[in-house]
């Protein structure tokens, strides 16, 4: 791995493993590590394990064995409270499905993004106002859902993920609902955001849409196939 | 739910340089995240609503009917007395009916506590008719009664027209008709000609009796003066019914000594009665009437609760997503459980805002007709809202007890 730093990396995976009951492993034993301020994609096909993999970083789930590191916190030594607080201030989490509310003006969706942060409803109104402008949606506040397109429905989604400034963005296939105009728009956010500083770890099978982050992790049958652009290095992991 | 502090993660090695904290919810972010759930689902959360509603309508309604029956009896009570007794001659087993001493008048005023005395005689085989043509079978049961001149004033009648009688049939003799005999021979207003024939004599009508609730059994009767029932009608002279007004912390004693000293010898045949006991019975009976429909009413609520408790299952089956986005927001299962709950309680609470509304509107309404004052009882308005809070809680823990379950990986796969 990467020589001594003063803080740790942002998502530190040892020797993970995920089996569901009944005996599918859908990961089994990944090493990977994720520097701040890194965009990393996690590309595979269907089945490969890449939305297992993105649940164990998003402290969604727990690995079977290995160990997860979070900012510094490990995952396994922490409570479902403690987790929930982890994923309030330093994860945020974009998904395929936008998962904004019908009827409900996006804004007070993004504002909700920091609800669980413990911010004043005021707060969160006027950070929510600042989100949407981040992505371009600065003159769509109070816009509800059927009123946006898929694209602008998207990057409001991702307004409320980054909201709280979160430390790790992670993003489950945002592209996967979109027209490629939409998408590219999309990729351009995601593209500002790294720019600004947020980590970024992106699901995707597409590898025309992986090849725009400068990282790109191949999952294949739980494990880590090709690791292409560490530092500059291309790595082929053999199986 | 959720406690104040954490317990620091369990031996913890080396990487862990803190233990995250879940933030606290303010009440006012729980009320509105609880609310902007039911905002979502208008419809639906009416509907679940209204079988709250209901059943709270209906419980307070029946309470407050019922409590509105009340205090119409205590006003009028109040107005008419629950001081007044009355005698009158027992039937013997053998079927005869006794007679009063015609001095029982008298001897009831030397009773020390009684305010006023009156009486009235029943005088028998004789009807009173609108005219002479009028057959004889047609008496309309109107009894006839001769009446001493201070009855009014012991019985509290009003009189809605003409007067009371005056100087025993001084040159014609004179009738007063209770209100039911007034309606029955056909008479709602009075002019100096306004005759009836009793016992084939004119008499002039000169006044007509409000009904009297005390005493009932007047309101179907016609009065003729003492002396002119025993000049011109036949009367004997003996009272049959004696009315009186007792300083009300002596009615029980007064009661005790009434048979004896209206008949030393036969105390026996005097049977003495309190009429307003007879109007709290009746309303005695109103309540087996008022625990039926209360019964009702919480019936109509379980079910409108199983209705909120059904709503609650099925949005915590829809939301699966919105739970697991909360929950990968940052939500804890407490917050979940909480979400879920607070949006229960407020649909019921809903229901139950709306019951106490329609609930006293139902009175008001019915009472309207009937002429009573309204009147809710605050705690039926309060128990009722409590109920609903109650059923809102035990509708809501189940399904928000399975929303806190849902592992977030579920909730967000069950798309």
């Amino acid at each position: 791995m990467s020589g001594p730093q003063r803080r740790p990396p942002l998502v530190v995976l040892e020797d993970v493993t995920r089996e569901y009951p009944g005996g599918v492993r859908a990961v089994a034993g990944v090493t990977l590590a994720i520097e701040r301020g890194d965009a990393v994609a996690i590309v595979g096909r269907s089945g490969s394990g890449k939305s297992s993999l993105l649940n164990l970083i998003g402290t969604l789930d727990r690995p079977t064995t290995g160990r997860v590191h979070i900012d510094g916190c490990s995952v396994a030594d922490l409570t479902d409270r403690q987790l929930s607080a982890l994923r309030a201030r330093t994860i945020g989490f974009v998904f395929q499905q936008f998962h904004l509310t019908p009827g409900v003006p996006i804004s007070e969706a993004v504002a909700d993004g920091l609800l669980y942060a413990g911010v004043g409803v005021r707060d969160r109104r006027r950070r929510a106002a600042e989100s949407l402008q981040r992505v371009g949606l600065g003159h769509r506040l109070h816009h509800r859902p059927h009123e946006l397109s898929g694209g602008e429905q998207q990057r409001a989604a991702i307004a409320r993920a980054v909201i709280g400034n979160p430390a790790l963005l992670l993003a489950d296939e945002p592209t996967g609902n979109l027209d490629s105009a939409s998408g590219a728009a999309v990729m351009e956010v995601l593209g500002q955001l790294n720019d600004s500083g947020t980590t970024i770890v992106l699901i995707t099978h597409d590898r025309e849409v992986a090849t725009r982050l400068h990282r790109q992790v191949e999952i294949a049958d739980g494990v880590v196939r090709a690791d292409r652009g560490v530092a500059g290095v291309e790595t082929e992991v053999i199986a | 739910m959720r406690s104040g502090t954490v317990r620091p993660g369990r031996r913890l090695p080396a990487p862990a340089r803190r233990s995250p904290r879940p933030a606290r919810l303010g009440a006012g972010d729980v009320i509105r995240v609880g609310a902007a759930g039911l905002r979502a689902r208008r419809m639906r959360v009416g509907l679940s609503a209204l079988g709250i509603t209901i059943g709270i309508a209906a419980m307070i309604s029946v309470v407050g009917i019922s409590a509105s029956s009340r205090a119409d009896l205590d006003r009028k009570l109040a107005r008419l007395g629950t001081n007044m007794l009355t005698a009158a001659p027992a039937k013997s087993p053998d079927g005869t009916v006794a007679t009063l001493p015609d001095t029982a008048v008298d001897m009831v005023a030397r009773i020390r506590p009684v305010d006023s005395v009156s009486a009235i005689g029943r005088i028998p085989d004789v009807s009173i008719y609108r005219s002479e043509y009028i057959p004889a079978a047609e008496t309309n049961s109107i009894a006839v009664y001769a009446t001493r001149l201070d009855l009014p004033g012991t019985i509290r009648y009003t009189i809605t027209a003409g007067g009371w009688l005056s100087q025993p049939g001084v040159r014609f003799p004179t009738v007063v008709l209770g209100a039911s005999a007034a309606q029955s021979l056909g008479i709602d207003h009075l002019t100096p000609q306004t005759q009836v024939v009793i016992g084939r004599l004119r008499f002039t009508v000169v006044g007509i009796l409000a009904p009297a609730p005390l005493a009932p059994e007047l309101d179907l009767a016609a009065f003729v003066g003492w002396s002119t029932a025993q000049r011109y009608l036949g009367f004997d002279g003996h009272p049959t019914n004696i009315y009186t007004r007792v300083r009300s912390e002596s009615v029980v004693a007064v009661r005790g000594v009434l048979g004896r000293t209206i008949d030393p010898a036969e105390p026996y045949n005097v049977r003495v009665t309190r009429p307003s006991d007879l109007l709290v019975a009746q309303a005695m009976t109103d309540t087996t009437f008022t625990g039926l429909m209360l019964g009702l009413g919480a019936v109509a609520l379980l079910v409108g609760g199983i209705g909120v408790a059904n709503t609650m299952v099925i949005s915590v089956l829809e939301r699966r997503a919105e739970i697991g986005l909360r929950r990968a927001l940052g939500a804890t299962r407490g917050q979940i459980r909480l979400q879920f709950l607070v949006e229960s309680l407020l649909l019921s609470a809903l229901g139950g805002v709306g019951g106490v509304l329609f609930g006293i509107l139902a009175t008001t309404g019915y009472v309207a007709t009937r002429h009573w004052p309204v009147y809710v009882p605050p705690w039926a308005t309060l128990g009722g809202f409590a109920a609903t809070v109650g059923v809102g809680a035990v509708a809501g823990l189940y399904p928000a007890m399975r929303a806190a379950r849902l592992a977030p990986t579920q909730a967000l796969a069950g798309m």
